[in-house]
């Protein structure tokens, strides 16, 4: 994965960029599925590899295929990039150990939804009766979410039409 | 034809078993991984493999725009809609428990209704984006 995102950065030819895009969204599906996380994994393929890289090769049709070499040099985002990472990465330090069982995150509200999930909505798959149901209002904003962000979107692309 | 045979005769093999996988993972979504969004952007996936080998026009004949951009829409107001009729019953806005006589089976009604509105909003979302950019090249 960190190939791919060095190969990212440093290729100018914007074709290979787009593979090696998705080939970094197929690596990270399947280290989600190696984190058992089946649903966001299967949303990672379908999404990260499939729709969005379709898109943008639809987009790199009307470009310019090859990217152009910037006009200044960028010393200081770099700065800003390092020092941030370099902070993040710091505070990943107070992070409980991987795995650890006694952490917040395993003590406090997941055990509620493993435990109540099937008595409560019948539903086997605990990660959808927690987006249907426990947290139907999320999910909705969600929804409302994608129905405005196509709405922008269509009003840019279809500006001259109207 | 200038499209390549093969890829027209394998994309019309493997169609019906991508939309089918599609409505696969909508349903199932209670028991197995998935739910609505990963099926609509299935979904849209084949609508989008059928517009690259058969081109924009005969896509847009099969499958019109103006069906994709009401379902974006349509989604959200199947999603609301449902919240609305547990609260016109008394209970809380989305509380599937209203929508039939046991809890459960209320529960089991509300999630298939939601992920429906999930399903229609993502597929119309994501064909009506690809159609916008699609159709923009034929100036």
């Amino acid at each position: 994965m960190a190939l791919t995102t060095l190969g990212i950065i440093r290729l100018r030819n914007l074709f290979s960029v787009v593979i090696l895009s998705t080939i970094y969204s197929f690596l990270m599906a399947t280290l989600l599925l190696i984190f058992d996380a089946v649903d966001v994994a299967l949303t990672e393929a379908a999404v990260g590899a499939g729709i969005s890289t379709v898109l943008m090769l639809t987009v790199l049709y009307y470009t310019k295929v090859n990217e152009e070499k910037p006009k200044f040099k960028s010393i200081l985002p770099l700065i800003i990039c390092l020092t941030v990472g370099g902070l993040l990465i710091y505070g990943t330090y107070g992070l409980p150990p991987f795995g650890a069982s006694n952490t917040p995150i395993h003590t406090h509200i997941s055990i509620q939804y493993l435990e109540r999930s099937m008595s409560e909505t019948g539903v086997p798959n605990v990660v959808t009766s927690v987006l249907a149901s426990y947290r139907g209002f999320d999910t909705l904003g969600e929804v409302i979410v994608v129905f405005t962000a196509a709405i922008g979107v269509l009003s840019i692309l279809k500006r001259d039409k109207v | 034809m200038r499209l390549d045979l093969l890829l027209r005769i394998s994309s019309k093999i493997f169609l019906p078993f991508i939309i089918l996988f599609a409505f696969y993972v909508q349903f199932h979504g209670d028991f197995g991984p998935g739910g609505g969004f990963q099926a609509g952007v299935i979904f849209a996936a084949g609508v989008i493999l059928y517009t690259i080998i058969f081109g924009i026009k005969k896509a847009q004949k099969d499958f019109p725009e103006t069906i994709f951009n009401y379902m974006i829409s349509l989604g959200v107001l199947i999603f609301t809609v449902t919240g609305l009729i547990s609260l016109s019953k008394g209970f809380n806005f989305l509380d599937y428990d209203a929508l039939a006589h046991y809890p459960k089976h209320g529960q089991h009604i509300g999630i298939i209704a939601i992920e429906l509105g999930v399903f229609v909003t993502v597929i119309g979302s994501m064909v009506s984006i690809f159609y916008a950019f699609v159709a923009r090249g034929k100036k």
